[in-house]
């Protein structure tokens, strides 16, 4: 786990650069080196995020089946390897917490990991406890990011997480929602409390908090995460019977995982995304999203038109 | 959750069909050979049912309650758990279920079963036989290898839907052991919906014959317990 950077004005200029400034600054046609890993800025620290993270949700909970969790770990290898950084799980997620901790262990620990976790449990007193349990499934010594997971009870939680934030036992906090639920109290918690990441469902055909989630985001300084960036699978399902369009070959995606993640991590209100997956390949190709050319807003309107056609 | 209108059954499905299955195989190649008994306790609850003995009930709710316990603590709570945050409620569900049948079936021996001639009693015996012999090849059927069978008295589909055909069988309605059998068979039933099994839909099937036996039988007590009907008591 990495140590929280101190902001300055060059190194947030560094990051902004790193991003390929596409994003942020909307050039025609987004460019960024083919060989170098986009990466975004978290706003509340500068530090810099690879666009494309892994997420846990049911792919890693394969409970103690060994053979699997050897899979999981070679899941975990490639996203590394392929420059990765962000996982992201949770104590509702099963066994996946466990899972991921057995593949830290097995690839010695790689320094390179931002580990976000979140807190779910509808009593407030026991958080810290399952906090707690959570980062010892891990083995980590402190979590990166801690976030409410779908708002349960999150006043409370949300206090702890920020004394804890105080205190050194966490370096971010956030909230999370998922498939456009209590969007209205997101925005509030949003306008009203120290966040410094929210977690919200965005792709292609889900694209409600383009109207106010990312505006309010950008104006607030709040890092963003996109969850069920293939709608669990359904979205590649229904748009892999078709051929990839020809303008796929301009912002260099060669399969149809990479349109829809450069569709997403392009928005400039986006930090990065968190597709799941129980396949090494899968990662290497969704990893190979966060390089090359990015779409601009002319190519991304195009892209949304497309698939919301087929 | 105010918003619960806007879950789906997927939502709440926390692992993969590969996922839920493999846990089977790992399973069965863990408790091997108990399947043999488990099986041969099914079959022994076939032969009480047809010898008809007075203390039937008795042996049979027994040997329910032993397959219900070791579903509960052997899978549910040992390896289901492991991949599903709520087994461990499930598995107290089955040991309630377990209690239920002790107290019934062994200690107040209210569990006795129509004779087979009977259109209940056939049917019961059906399901059960169905349970016991046809639930293991399902898988194979749809293409799941055999390593991941469900047998009766380990897994807790079959042993749910052998309990119900007891139950169907059973010579009164016994709605206070219905209920945890129908709980179970809506949530799983509801799990393999949501992951596309092609065999989702035998466990509310099962359910709903127990439902509906269960009310025919007591719509005919009720008749029966009647004078104003002029039907013979």
């Amino acid at each position: 786990m990495g140590q929280m950077p101190p902001l300055s004005r060059r190194r947030l200029l560094r990051s902004l650069a790193a991003a390929g400034a596409a994003a942020l600054l909307r050039p025609p046609v987004a460019s960024a080196q083919p060989d170098r890993i986009l990466t975004k800025p978290i706003a509340s620290s500068g530090e810099a995020l690879p666009v494309v993270g892994l997420g846990s949700w049911i792919t890693f909970n394969v409970g103690d089946d060994v053979v699997a969790r050897d899979g999981c770990a070679q899941v975990m290898r490639a996203f590394f390897a392929a420059g990765g950084r962000m996982i992201d799980s949770s104590p509702m997620y099963g066994s996946s917490q466990k899972v991921i901790g057995y593949g830290l262990d097995k690839l010695d620990r790689p320094p390179r990991l931002f580990s976000a976790d979140k807190v779910w449990i509808s009593s407030a007193g026991r958080g810290p406890a399952q906090i707690e349990a959570s980062r010892q499934a891990w083995g980590v010594a402190r979590f990166d990011l801690l976030q409410v997971h779908n708002l349960l009870t999150w006043e409370p939680h949300l206090r702890t997480l920020l004394a804890m934030k105080a205190a050194g036992q966490v370096r971010y906090v956030g909230i999370t929602t998922s498939e456009g639920r209590r969007h209205g109290e997101v925005e509030r918690i949003m306008r009203t409390q120290p966040l410094d990441f929210v977690q919200v469902t965005y792709n292609m055909l889900d694209r409600e908090v383009e109207d106010r989630i990312l505006p309010l985001a950008r104006d607030r300084g709040i890092a963003v995460i996109i969850n069920r960036p293939f709608r669990e699978g359904d979205l590649i399902r229904k748009v892999e019977r078709h051929p990839l369009p020809g303008w796929a070959a301009e912002i260099d995606c060669a399969s149809w995982a990479q349109i829809i993640l450069k569709f997403i991590v392009s928005h400039p209100g986006v930090t990065c995304a968190i597709p799941a997956t129980t396949r090494a390949d899968h990662v290497r190709e969704n990893m190979a999203a966060a390089r090359g050319r990015m779409p601009d807003a002319g190519m991304r309107a195009r892209m949304a038109a497309h698939v919301e056609k087929l | 959750m105010s918003e619960w209108w806007t879950y789906s059954l997927s939502d709440f499905l926390l692992f993969s069909p590969r996922t839920y299955y493999r846990l089977f195989e790992l399973y069965n190649l863990a408790v091997w050979p108990w399947h043999i008994l488990a099986v041969t306790l099914g079959l022994a609850v076939v032969a009480l049912w047809l010898l008809g003995r007075a203390w039937h009930g008795r042996l049979v709710a027994l040997i329910l309650a032993a397959c219900w316990l070791w579903v509960a603590w052997v899978y549910l709570l040992l390896r289901y758990d492991t991949i599903n945050w709520a087994a461990s409620y499930f598995a107290l569900g089955f040991a309630v279920e377990v209690l239920l049948l002790v107290w019934t079936g062994l200690i107040r021996n209210r569990l006795r079963l129509r004779p087979v001639g009977d259109v209940a009693g056939a049917s019961g015996l059906y399901v059960l036989i169905f349970a016991l012999s046809a639930w293991p090849l399902i898988g194979l059927l749809v293409g799941r290898p055999w390593a991941q069978v469900e047998v009766f008295g380990v897994a807790p589909d079959p042993t749910v839907v052998g309990t119900l055909g007891v139950l169907i069988a059973a010579d009164r309605p016994h709605w206070v052991l219905l209920v945890i059998p129908l709980l179970w068979c809506a949530i799983s039933g509801a799990t393999l919906w949501a992951m596309q099994s092609p065999d989702a839909l035998l466990l509310p099937g099962a359910a709903l014959l127990a439902l509906v036996t269960a009310g025919w039988k007591s719509a005919s007590r009720r008749r029966q317990a009647s004078p104003d009907t002029g039907r013979p008591v």
